[in-house]
C-alpha cells in the first residue's frame, strides 16, 4: 500500500481525517467525563 | 498576555508557512531542479536560510505559546475541563517542534553537505526528513483547527478578561 504522505493531497486528506477523529475524541471521550 | 499572542501568531506563520513553502514548493521545485541541474543554487542559497528560519520559529512559537498559556500550561498540556481544544493543539505542536528539531534538521544538515554521510546515509536521510515533513504538514492541518478554536475563542468570561488586561 502507497503511503499517503508521499502525495500533498493524501497528506491533505490525512490531515483532515486526524481533525475529525481528535473532534470527536474531544467531545465524546474528554467532556464527556466533565 | 496580547504581546505573547502577537508574537506566538507571526513566529507561528512563519514556522508553518516555511513548512508550507518546503512540502508544496520546495521538495517538487528540487525535482524538476535536478532534472535541468540547477537544484544546487536551491541546495546552497535558499535551503539552509529557509531552514533557520524554520527552526528557530518552530521554538519561538512554542516558547511563545507556552508564555500565552502561563498558568494554563499544565491544564492544557492535561488536557483539563476547558482546555481540552488548546490541549490537543498544545501536544500536536511539540509533536511537530520535536519532529523539526529530532528528525528534519539533523537529517537536512546530511542531505545539505553541512555534516559528512556517506550516499546511502543521505538516501536514507532524504526519506525521513520528507516523511517528518509531510508528517508536520499533515498534523498542521489539526493543530491550527485547535488553536484556532481553543484558548482564545472558548475560554471562560473572567480569563478573556485577563488576556486582555
Amino acid at each position: 500500500m502507497k503511503n499517503p504522505l508521499d502525495s500533498i493531497l493524501g497528506t491533505i486528506i490525512s490531515g483532515l481525517v486526524l481533525t475529525i477523529v481528535l473532534y470527536l475524541f474531544v467531545k465524546h471521550f474528554v467532556l464527556a467525563g466533565v | 498576555m496580547g504581546i505573547f499572542r502577537w508574537l506566538h501568531i507571526m513566529a507561528g506563520i512563519t514556522w508553518i508557512g516555511l513548512l508550507y513553502y518546503f512540502n508544496l514548493v520546495q521538495v517538487p521545485a528540487m525535482k524538476d531542479a535536478a532534472a535541468d541541474g540547477t537544484a544546487a543554487g536551491i541546495s546552497k542559497h535558499v535551503a539552509p536560510r529557509a531552514l533557520l528560519w524554520f527552526r528557530w520559529a518552530a521554538v519561538a512559537t512554542w516558547l511563545m505559546g507556552a508564555a500565552l498559556l502561563g498558568p494554563h500550561f499544565s491544564a492544557a498540556f492535561g488536557l483539563q475541563a476547558g482546555f481540552t481544544g488548546i490541549g490537543i493543539g498544545s501536544w500536536l505542536g511539540s509533536i511537530m517542534l520535536f519532529n523539526v528539531w529530532v528528525l528534519i534538521w539533523p537529517n537536512q544538515q546530511k542531505i545539505l553537505g553541512m555534516v559528512s554521510a556517506t550516499d546511502d546515509e543521505k538516501a536514507k536521510a532524504r526519506r525521513v526528513a520528507f516523511l517528518a515533513s509531510r508528517t508536520n504538514m499533515m498534523l498542521s492541518i489539526p493543530m491550527l483547527f485547535f488553536m484556532a478554536n481553543g484558548l482564545s475563542h472558548s475560554v471562560p468570561l473572567h480569563y478573556r478578561i485577563f488576556l486582555l488586561s
